[in-house]
């Protein structure tokens, strides 16, 4: 197996806040990872250092065998990070098919009718096919993060990012998002899903990263970390959230 | 004499009506080419003030600045009446056009700035995190959002532009002010300059009327 993102001794810091405190990670091709811990933990600081959303300060990072760092071609290296928001991000003065279309023809040199018969298919996988003509403005919560997912997918990236994409949602509408992230990780997919639906973590993760303080305090299987927690950090921590 | 007479002699008007007509021709000429290149050196002025580096950020904040302050009549005099010392030589309309041109690009590129702040920071990280080029993050993501934030304000300069051709009177461009003055000196009457007044109104009042519709829509999807 591959390692698709390797992350040695990274610190991210924030004038003088320690956001990221020496964060060593190593994802492999295939592995679904569920990072988890509570606010300002650096959970999203993470994984938005990954596709450099946020510039690392020390540390390195190697994504695909590309090192990310400034004067990388970075946009060769987003290309193959899909990334998933908390708020959704759909780009709102174009269609739902031109927002999955898009990043394929202006990145990977499509044209837009295959870009386009691609995005439709996408959309069908997401269940979404009857709403392509629509502008994101009219649909509901859940079927926005439906497309967010689909346009992410469209560019057929090496790993695919989440920052919480069901913390937005209305609660009837978590199960239809998460069903599809569910689907997508049996397809092979890596992913790394920041969240704290637990029940999603413990099914579908093949490892759990719990983060507290801007470091990864303790991480392994979903059954070993829930049923067995060692750190007194994340007994508290999942306490907090489970009788929540 | 009554009052229509003088004010509003109607043999007056229709004998000068055909000179204030080319006058508005040249205003709207003159307006429309100075809200254009406004336009066009408000973008690069705003991109540049947000991205360009250090040295030309500085440059094109200073530019900003400068031509906010300058006094538009002073800078139009300057550039008809001063620049030939230098040997800059150019017509009434391409002087009128640069000064107007130059002073709207300057409050163009103010207006933009906010547009492009005003979109969502979320907007920006989606478009990088897909891998898009900068130049194709802005036109395909961030400019078409800020323009559509921007159109009531820009409006608003486009209409203080089209009121600021009347200076260019004062360069001798026979635009619709300087028509209509001389038009009252031959017929010894002040109809032809309560025409211009009229057909001033005629021109921008359905363009204030529109900024006023453009706010309500604005306020309205804002609640
Ligand atoms: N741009 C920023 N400037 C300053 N501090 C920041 C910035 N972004 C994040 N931080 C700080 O870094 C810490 C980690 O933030 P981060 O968003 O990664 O936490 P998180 O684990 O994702 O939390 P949450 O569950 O609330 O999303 C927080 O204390 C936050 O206040
Ligand atoms: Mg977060």
């Amino acid at each position: 197996m591959a390692a698709i993102i390797e992350m040695k001794g990274v610190i991210k810091r924030f004038g003088t806040f320690v956001a990221l405190d020496g964060v060593d990670l190593t994802v492999e091709e295939g592995e679904i990872v569920v990072v988890i811990g509570p606010s300002g933990s650096g959970k999203s600081t993470l994984i938005r250092c990954v596709n450099q959303l946020e510039e690392h300060s020390e540390g390195s990072i190697v994504v695909d065998g590309h090192a990310v760092a400034r004067g990388a071609d970075l946009g060769a290296i987003r290309a193959e990070i899909g990334m998933v928001f908390q708020s959704f991000n759909l780009f709102p003065h174009m269609s739902v098919l031109r927002n999955v279309a898009l990043a394929p023809v202006r990145v990977r040199g499509l044209s837009w009718p295959e870009a386009e018969a691609r995005a439709q298919r996408l959309l069908a996988r997401v269940g979404l096919e009857s709403q392509a003509g629509k502008y994101p403005a009219q649909l509901s919560g859940g079927q926005q993060q439906r497309v967010g997912i689909a346009r992410a997918l469209a560019m057929e990236p090496k790993v695919l990012l989440f920052d919480e994409p069901t913390s937005a949602l209305d609660p009837e509408m978590v199960g239809e998002v998460l069903d599809v992230m569910q689907e997508l990780a049996k397809t092979g997919v890596t992913m790394v899903v920041v969240t704290h639906e637990m029940g999603f973590a413990r099914k579908v993760a093949d490892r759990v990263v719990f983060m507290d303080a801007g470091r990864i305090v303790e991480q392994g299987a979903p059954a070993a970390l829930f049923d067995a927690p060692s750190d007194s950090r994340l007994r508290n921590f999942l306490n907090a959230v489970l009788t929540h | 004499m009554s009052v229509f007479d003088t004010f509003l002699n109607w043999k007056v008007f229709v004998q000068t009506l055909p000179l204030l007509l080319s006058g508005l021709s040249i205003t709207i000429s003159l307006g429309l080419a100075a809200i254009l290149l406004g336009f066009a050196g408000g973008m690069a002025l705003a991109l540049l003030r947000l991205y360009a580096p250090a040295p030309v950020r500085l440059i094109a904040i200073a530019y900003i600045d400068v031509f906010r302050a300058i006094p538009l009549l002073v800078l139009l005099v300057v550039v008809y009446y001063a620049l030939p010392f230098v040997g800059l030589r150019f017509t009434p309309f391409t002087s009128a056009t640069l000064a107007l041109s130059m002073v709207s690009a300057a409050y163009s590129a103010e207006i933009l700035r906010a547009g492009i702040e005003g979109v969502p920071k979320g907007q920006f990280e989606a478009a990088r995190a897909l891998g898009l080029s900068p130049l194709r993050r802005m036109t395909d993501v961030i400019l078409p959002q800020a323009i559509k934030l921007v159109i009531p304000p820009m409006t608003s300069n486009a209409i203080n532009v089209l009121k600021d051709t009347a200076l260019a009177s004062v360069v001798a461009m026979p635009d619709l002010l300087k028509q209509a003055t001389q038009a009252q000196a031959l017929a010894a009457n002040p109809t032809p300059l309560i025409s211009a007044a009229l057909i001033y109104l005629i021109l921008l009042l359905p363009l204030v009327r529109l900024v006023g519709i453009f706010e309500r829509r604005m306020a309205a999807r804002g609640r």
